[in-house]
């Protein structure tokens, strides 16, 4: 029951964000500081989902989601191409896990 | 009459084909999707989480990292309220995207449509909306969409049933899956922007020191630091370089 109750919050507290400025039509006029926020609040929460979650994602093995991770930096930075990135590093991680006696 | 007619169905061929193109540019994204949704079906599972929750989880809520993130906080015993205002944070970024979409959509003759519209506004929709050449028509960003909710979805789904069914070497790897997700967004804008670069860094840096010092629990860790970096982000480091879109 309350995960339930979490998945309604969140679909409210995702949803409204959505649809807002759409509803609005035309642009809302948001302040310049509380716009600088918004628009660094995505990095900063990748940064926060990324660190520390990726180090442990493959626990014991480290070395291994370390390898996984170098791949997606590398690949993402020549090619901007989501599931080349996700593909290849999924499949150095595997290789690398192998390697290490998984 | 006759006219009418005509004139209506070249409008519904057309909304059609705008559709599947639409579609047909989401195939990345269709795929890329693909592990994560499974990884997410797989984790939702040994959460303890019943099929029918974790199903609705990907369908009403479809925005990846914050589902992610409420499993772990579930699984650290989180209160539902940590849950939702972490995820309320987290997802605000939503707010922007969709008022740079109201600002470039042709025309409003579709309002109906709307609600489905921003419902389906994620970081990759997004970041494929952004490049110049990409079409802004309403039915094309709808193709777009819900091409990916249903790979999210039936990946979600999929994993839940049949994850178990993975080698458990691939099940590890795909561990990783979401994190590169992650990266593969987060490149691109740090690449362009020294300033978000280091946000991420700062970012993740104080959501590790607080998740070492335990001093908050989990829901408010990741709340604090992603405004903490946030903050640091935008009225210290950020010097105008450029007003975004």
């Amino acid at each position: 029951m309350n995960n339930i109750k979490i998945i309604i919050g969140m679909m409210i507290v995702t949803f409204i964000p959505r649809y807002l400025p759409l509803l609005a039509f035309s642009r809302l006029n948001i302040p310049k500081p509380l716009k600088k926020l918004l628009r660094y609040i995505f990095p900063a929460a990748l940064g926060a989902l990324i660190l520390p979650g990726a180090i442990t994602a493959i626990p014991n093995y480290p070395a291994a989601a370390a390898a996984g991770i170098a791949t997606a930096i590398v690949c993402s930075w020549f090619r901007e191409e989501i599931s080349l990135t996700v593909f290849l590093s999924v499949i150095v991680t595997l290789i690398s896990l192998y390697l290490f006696g998984y | 009459m006759e006219e009418d007619i005509e004139e209506y169905s070249t409008e519904r061929k057309d909304t059609l084909s705008k559709f599947r193109e639409g579609m047909i540019a989401s195939l990345p994204i269709f795929i890329g999707y693909i592990p994560v949704a499974v990884t997410f079906g797989l984790l939702a599972k040994s959460t303890g989480l019943t099929l029918l929750e974790t199903f609705l989880f990907s369908a009403l809520v479809f925005a990846g990292a914050s589902q992610f993130m409420a499993l772990q906080l579930i699984q650290g015993g989180a209160e539902p309220i940590q849950i939702i205002v972490a995820t309320f944070i987290m997802n605000f970024r939503h707010f922007l995207m969709s008022s740079h979409l109201s600002a470039i959509l042709p025309a409003k003759e579709k309002p109906w449509l709307l609600p489905f519209l921003s419902f389906g506004i994620t970081d990759e929709s997004f970041a494929y909306l952004s490049t110049s050449h990409a079409s802004k028509e309403v039915d094309f960003i709808l193709g777009l969409e819900y091409s990916a909710y249903v790979s999210w979805v039936g990946g979600t789904v999929t994993g839940y049933l049949f994850g178990n069914i993975l080698p458990p070497i691939l099940q590890a790897s795909m561990g990783l899956a979401l994190y590169t997700l992650f990266i593969a967004l987060l490149v691109p804008e740090a690449k362009r922007s020294l300033s978000v670069a280091i946000t991420a860094v700062i970012g993740g840096l104080t959501h590790s020191c607080l998740a070492w010092l335990k001093i908050f629990s989990p829901g408010w860790n990741i709340i604090l630091a992603i405004l903490i970096a946030a903050s640091i982000g935008a009225w210290i480091i950020d010097e105008d370089e450029e007003e975004d879109q």
